[in-house]
């Protein structure tokens, strides 16, 4: 049986189509995917990712701990900000890609995966021992609501005083949303402007239903996760399964740049990832276009003059550029005269560089 | 509740045909049911006009956000005429999929797959849904 969220009978009123994603019943789409993806590119949509695991440690050594156990330099972030990381193994393959969110000198919040989540806190766990540190594993007591699109922070902003226009890309605050304590962090994976709210699990049903009401003259649409495939598609973004693994590094996801070797101290993965770092990598992380119709999809061939030279990720049609798009690792040198296998048949692709859109500023 | 019109005959693969009785000219498209666990249509591929084809083949594809169907053909025989709106705009299937989301048209030939009534795709999908 998938776990329910404490949104689930809200969806349900809502029409949704649910499906099992990671364990949990998530809401798949609402109505049309196609108009959610088009109301978060142009108005707002409102998403219930409580399916997301927060993990907790506190104390004096937090920021510390975090740096053995990943990847990033985590005690240098500045209390009320977050960064994208990764957690990877002694061999650099990557367990799973996280935000960590600064909440204070000594707390800090890691936002891991659904499918991750209890592994990352295991190891997160195991890995901190020799710190003074607590960790704990609060993913059953958070609801996670995320309002995302262009129309996000004017919603937003009807239900709560705290300073969203102050609040930067990565920050997060404490504060109160319709009366209810959130952390109010600048987050999303739309590509899109966008707030995510971490709240008490008995607060997201009267949360959601404000935010409804405060986004409807607004154009805001509850939007599942098939629109939220499509928009993190569309802006390039990797999602743990497909364009990483644990049989990869970040190197190898093109995402090198989150690993900190000039951090103090040793960290998990360090001597492996050092060793690969200046490697030409082999593959490398490449989107595609499709000139057809037909939509790649994950686990397709792409090939070459009927060579196999690579494997899509993600796969999907596209509602900002009018044609299938896809994520695949190609061989470095294999640029031009792609084309995907899509059950036999040789669709033919162009290679773009990521992402395929990116907002106006 | 999906519309299962109950002029119309059934497989289980969600095809709905119609002109089944007159045993000569039947329409083919897919279901209501079929169309809403799809999602967005974004893609339909049809066979060609003049091909022949048998009952039970896979004549097609319709492709949504998420997924890849294929179209079977409960009757076997000479394809005359496929709906190009539906090729140009998939969301026909959406809209109306008994209506002009229609596929295509087959002079039949030989007997037809066991197909299902109105009432009896009823309780299929319901044991779905």
């Amino acid at each position: 049986m998938s776990r329910p969220t404490p949104l689930r009978d809200v969806h349900q009123s809502l029409g949704a189509t649910l499906t099992d994603f990671a364990g949990w019943l998530m809401p798949l789409r609402y109505g049309s995917e196609s108009a959610e993806h088009n109301a978060v590119r142009q108005a707002a949509g409102l998403f219930d990712l409580s399916h997301m695991g927060e993990i907790f440690l506190t104390g004096p050594q937090a920021g510390e701990a975090l740096d053995y156990a990943l990847v990033g330099h985590l005690s240098a972030l500045v209390p009320g900000r977050a960064r994208y990381t990764m957690i990877v193994n002694e061999r650099g393959g990557v367990l799973d890609d996280l935000i960590v969110y600064r909440l204070g000198d000594e707390e800090f919040m890691v936002v891991a995966n659904a499918s991750n989540y209890e592994k990352v806190g295991n190891e997160l766990k195991d890995r901190t021992k020799a710190y003074d540190v607590v960790v704990e594993d609060r993913s059953d007591q958070y609801a996670l609501i995320a309002v995302q699109g262009p129309r996000a922070q004017e919603i937003l902003a009807t239900l709560t005083d705290a300073d969203l226009a102050g609040l930067k890309y990565y920050a997060g605050l404490p504060g109160l949303v319709d009366g209810r304590q959130a952390l109010i962090a600048r987050t999303g994976y739309t590509g899109e402007d966008g707030f995510e709210l971490f709240v008490a699990n008995q607060d997201a049903v009267p949360l959601w239903h404000a935010l409804m009401a405060a986004g409807e003259p607004y154009g805001l649409k509850p939007a599942g996760l098939s629109s939220r495939d499509t928009l993190r598609l569309e802006a390039g973004m990797p999602l743990y399964g497909n364009e990483l693994g644990v049989e990869l590094t970040p190197f190898d996801a093109g995402l090198g740049r989150v690993v900190k070797f000039d951090k103090p101290g040793d960290f998990v993965g360090r001597t492996a990832l050092e060793a690969v770092k200046d490697d030409p990598p082999r593959r490398r992380l490449v989107g595609l276009v499709a000139r057809g119709r037909r939509v790649p999809r994950h686990g397709y061939p792409v090939t070459k003059d009927g060579a196999v030279v690579g494997e899509v990720t993600s796969g999907a049609p596209s509602q900002t550029l009018g044609r299938p798009i896809a994520m695949a690792y190609v061989d470095a040198g294999a640029e031009s005269g792609l084309a995907v296998d899509i059950r036999g048949s040789q669709e033919p692709m162009d290679l773009v560089e990521l992402p395929f859109y990116r907002r106006k500023k | 509740m999906s519309n299962i019109p109950d002029d119309l005959s059934y497989t289980k693969e969600h095809e709905w045909v119609a002109g089944l009785e007159d045993g000569l000219t039947v329409t083919i498209g897919v279901t209501a049911f079929a169309a809403d666990s799809l999602g967005d249509v974004v893609y339909v591929q049809l066979p060609e006009v003049g091909s022949n084809i048998e009952a039970g083949d896979s004549v097609g594809e319709v492709e949504s956000t998420k997924s890849v169907n294929e179209i079977y053909t409960p009757v076997g025989g000479e394809i005359v005429e496929v709906n190009q709106s539906v090729v140009d705009d998939p969301s026909l299937v959406n809209s109306d999929p008994y209506g002009e989301g229609w596929m295509f048209r087959v002079r039949m030939e030989g007997e037809p797959e066991e197909v299902l009534s109105a009432e009896e795709y009823t309780a299929l999908t319901s044991g779905e849904s």
